[in-house]
């Protein structure tokens, strides 16, 4: 008999139960029910037990930088935050555009404490030129492209993916998602936080909702006139919020996920200077966070993705122009979105969890429901502990959150990945 | 002779912007600069006060005037000083802004004058050394010595600030020195008008105390002081005004447009000039203009402010200066 988690109380999509989950030696749920024994018992009372988190959108910088981070290190601060599957972003150096660089990246990931999903590059090398090798891609599982960090400006060669992604679906088995940084170069160009009342102020060239909101627009356009499953990552505006959610109500087949950060903060924080809290899209207006929550809130938007962007020290020890955008997400990602999204642990669940699983293709082992031969990939949470934010203990390689200081509530207490104990009472398990 | 300064004004250790400066300490400064002009006219310009403190100009974006009216001021008053200057983009990669910082501290100066092309940097700069911190300009943000020496230039023309109604024409959205001036000009009881094409202001400025056109033929009759900014040529090349002909002929200060200025109104430009841009040739020897004079108090006001930052009471009342 293997490891059962007690005391706790079972909450997925099917509702609460008070009951123990035991977990085979296979990586799947062995049973749950009452008393349940086994040779490991796990202390779960006062704890919600769900399905591992999923985020759609992390950056783990190998290869490339592994300075700032590593797949080991990444996934381990993932497994701390309550992940158990991570969707890694192309903009590795060299860029996840072909099979050598995703072979690499799944079989780092093999040995970590998440399950790696690897993205691949829309465009060779990122440049927004020539389509990658997708058919082979494919055809290796990977189901998501992204060029992300840039938006692919093309809209010409955008088009041309849209159309030639939807003769990849039954290789597949689903459709291929292209998922979309939405910003129009030439409007963003030399912009370093939002433009508006605060960036006029502080003397920071801005750069406005509309360098996003015109790519949304586009891509919407492009998804009717070619049937393309698009995902539109970190949603930052309120127009993008509309957009998205007429194109919906018109059934395109369109998500979206928004970042914590998105929700949480404001352009106002730039008021520091601190590059900690230069990001891309930037953080934006009062209204425009107001305006993510109701996104979040009637299902516009699919899922809470992080953005987990690290950066060393030295880096963002710069001034505000030179210092990389991006900022850390995994450690606090559901904290935040218990206390500042407004929503019910429920809700904030299936946005953490098994709506982005099913937007990844994992929803086979990943958000699934707390049963019997389900994948054993959870999360248990106390939603009652207090803790405070410090960079420095983060298991991330880097520090850069802009939380730092910050008091929150409901912190995870054991991470299981495929049956495997990972976080154990807070603390990280090699 | 014995320079009766009086405890100094209330300043915090840096000045970074005038943003975050009261009234008080605005007109203190200005008075101080009084006393200090007064040294300069004297056949030994030079005073004691700081004697064996070091200060360093840290100047990552090029600027030999600005550089130069701090360290003659420094010198004035028998300070030590020490140079740094590099493009911002050439600091070595790997060497982040704080590593330059921290070494540049540890060479003992008491006070850094900073210069860079981002906003906010002397601000960060101020968060990693002991030194005090002057930001000399600040990207697109602050230039607070330049909008000082400003209003000390108005103040020494008409004795106040009060009530004047003054226009500041040009490239507003990249201008430090306009950012400065707004609040000064306004602290100080001043009315403020901005005129620029659209493309050359900011956006979203409906809270800020000023009043806005487009169109400099409409208002320069009623302004007391015309504010000419310098217009980098690089902005035609950005798209921001169709060509510097046109500017010029729209915004620039000629003959024509120095004929509705009133007879009284002042003009000022914070150097160095376009000729033939902002300003034409006959414009900038115009009685009514005080540019130079702007040059010559840039050095006084400087040395106040250096001397609030760094002069000790103690130090003034015994040294003779």
């Amino acid at each position: 008999m293997g490891l059962v988690l007690k005391g706790g109380k079972i909450l997925d999509r099917k509702g609460e139960r008070s009951l123990d989950v035991s977990i085979g030696s296979d990586g799947k749920i062995l049973d749950t029910g009452k008393k349940l024994e086994g040779d490991i018992e796990v202390d779960c009372s006062g704890c919600v037990i769900t399905s591992g988190l999923v985020d759609l959108h992390v950056h783990l910088r190998e290869p490339g930088d592994e300075e700032a981070e590593t797949i080991e290190t990444g996934a381990r601060s993932g497994a701390m935050g309550g992940f158990t599957a991570l969707v890694a972003m192309p903009n590795t150096e060299p860029a996840t555009d072909c099979l050598a660089v995703v072979e690499q990246i799944k079989t780092l990931g093999k040995k970590s404490s998440c399950e790696i999903i690897p993205s691949a590059a829309m465009t060779v090398g990122r440049k927004g030129k020539e389509m990658v090798q997708m058919g082979e891609l494919v055809d290796n599982g990977i189901g998501i492209f992204t060029d992300d960090g840039t938006g692919v400006q093309d809209p010409q060669l955008m088009r041309r993916l849209m159309e030639y992604s939807t003769g990849l679906e039954s290789r597949l088995g689903r459709p291929v998602v292209l998922a979309q940084h939405c910003e129009v170069h030439e409007l963003a160009e030399g912009g370093h936080m939002h433009e508006g009342e605060w960036s006029s102020f502080l003397g920071i060239p801005g750069q406005p909702s509309e360098a996003e909101e015109l790519m949304v627009l586009r891509d919407i356009a492009l998804s009717k006139m070619t049937g393309a499953r698009i995902h539109f990552q970190h949603l930052s505006t309120l127009g993008s919020v509309q957009m998205v959610r007429e194109a919906k109500a018109a059934g395109l087949p369109v998500t979206a996920e928004a970042t914590t950060h998105h929700f949480t903060l404001t352009d106002s924080a730039c008021s520091c200077y601190d590059p900690v809290f230069k990001v891309h899209p930037p953080l934006r207006t009062e209204s425009d966070v107001r305006a993510v929550k109701e996104g979040l809130a009637d299902g516009t938007i699919d899922a809470i993705a992080t953005d987990h962007a690290p950066h060393s020290q030295h880096s963002k020890e710069m001034s505000f122009d030179q210092a990389p955008p991006g900022m850390l997400g995994l450690e606090t990602a559901l904290s935040l979105s218990l206390e500042h999204s407004g929503l019910d642990l429920p809700e904030v669940l299936g946005l953490l969890s098994w709506q982005p699983a099913k937007i990844a293709g994992v929803d086979d082992r990943h958000g699934m429901t707390v049963e019997r031969n389900n994948s054993a990939n959870l999360c248990v949470i106390d939603l009652d502990e207090k803790w405070t934010v410090s960079g420095k203990e983060m298991l991330s390689r880097s520090s850069n959150t802009p939380y730092e200081g910050w008091n929150l509530r409901g912190r995870v207490r054991h991470t299981i990945n495929n049956g495997r104990l990972v976080v154990f009472d807070g603390e990280s398990i090699k | 002779m014995s320079l009766d300064i009086g405890t100094p004004p209330m300043l915090s250790k840096h000045l970074l912007g005038i943003e975050g400066t009261t009234r008080e300490q605005l007109e203190s400064i200005l008075e101080l600069t009084d006393r200090f002009a007064e040294i300069g006219k004297r056949p030994i310009p030079k005073v004691p006060a700081l004697r064996g403190r070091t200060v360093a100009s840290v100047f990552f974006e090029d600027s030999t005037r600005t550089r130069l009216s701090f360290e003659a001021a420094a010198r004035r008053l028998s300070a030590d000083t020490l140079t740094f200057s590099a493009g911002s983009s050439s600091l070595s990669k790997g060497e982040s802004l704080r590593d330059t910082v921290e070494v540049i501290s540890s060479y003992g100066a008491d006070v850094l004058i900073v210069r860079h092309n981002m906003a906010g940097t002397a601000k960060r700069v101020s968060e990693w050394t002991d030194a005090s911190v002057v930001n000399a300009g600040d990207g697109c943000h602050e230039h607070p010595t330049q909008a000082l020496l400003d209003c000390y230039t108005l103040k020494q023309q008409r004795g106040s600030l009060e009530g004047m109604s003054i226009g500041i024409v040009g490239d507003i959205r990249h201008s430090r020195v306009a950012r400065s001036n707004i609040l000064a000009f306004s602290s100080l009881g001043a009315k403020v008008t901005l005129i620029a094409p659209q493309t050359l202001l900011p956006s979203s400025i409906e809270k800020w105390p000023v009043d806005v056109s487009n169109v400099l033929d409409d208002v320069i009759s009623d302004l007391d002081a015309c504010y000419l900014l310098r217009m980098q040529s690089e902005r035609h090349r950005k798209g921001l005004v169709p060509s510097l002909r046109e500017y010029a002929k729209d915004f620039g200060l000629n003959a024509r447009r120095c004929e509705m200025l009133s007879k009284d109104a002042l003009i000022l430009h914070p150097g160095p000039t376009n000729q033939g841009v902002e300003i034409t040739a006959e414009v900038s020897t115009d009685s009514r203009s005080i540019i130079l004079d702007q040059v010559t108090n840039g050095v006084s006001l400087r040395m106040a402010v250096l001397f609030m930052l760094l002069g000790q009471y103690e130090t003034s009342q015994q040294d003779e200066v």
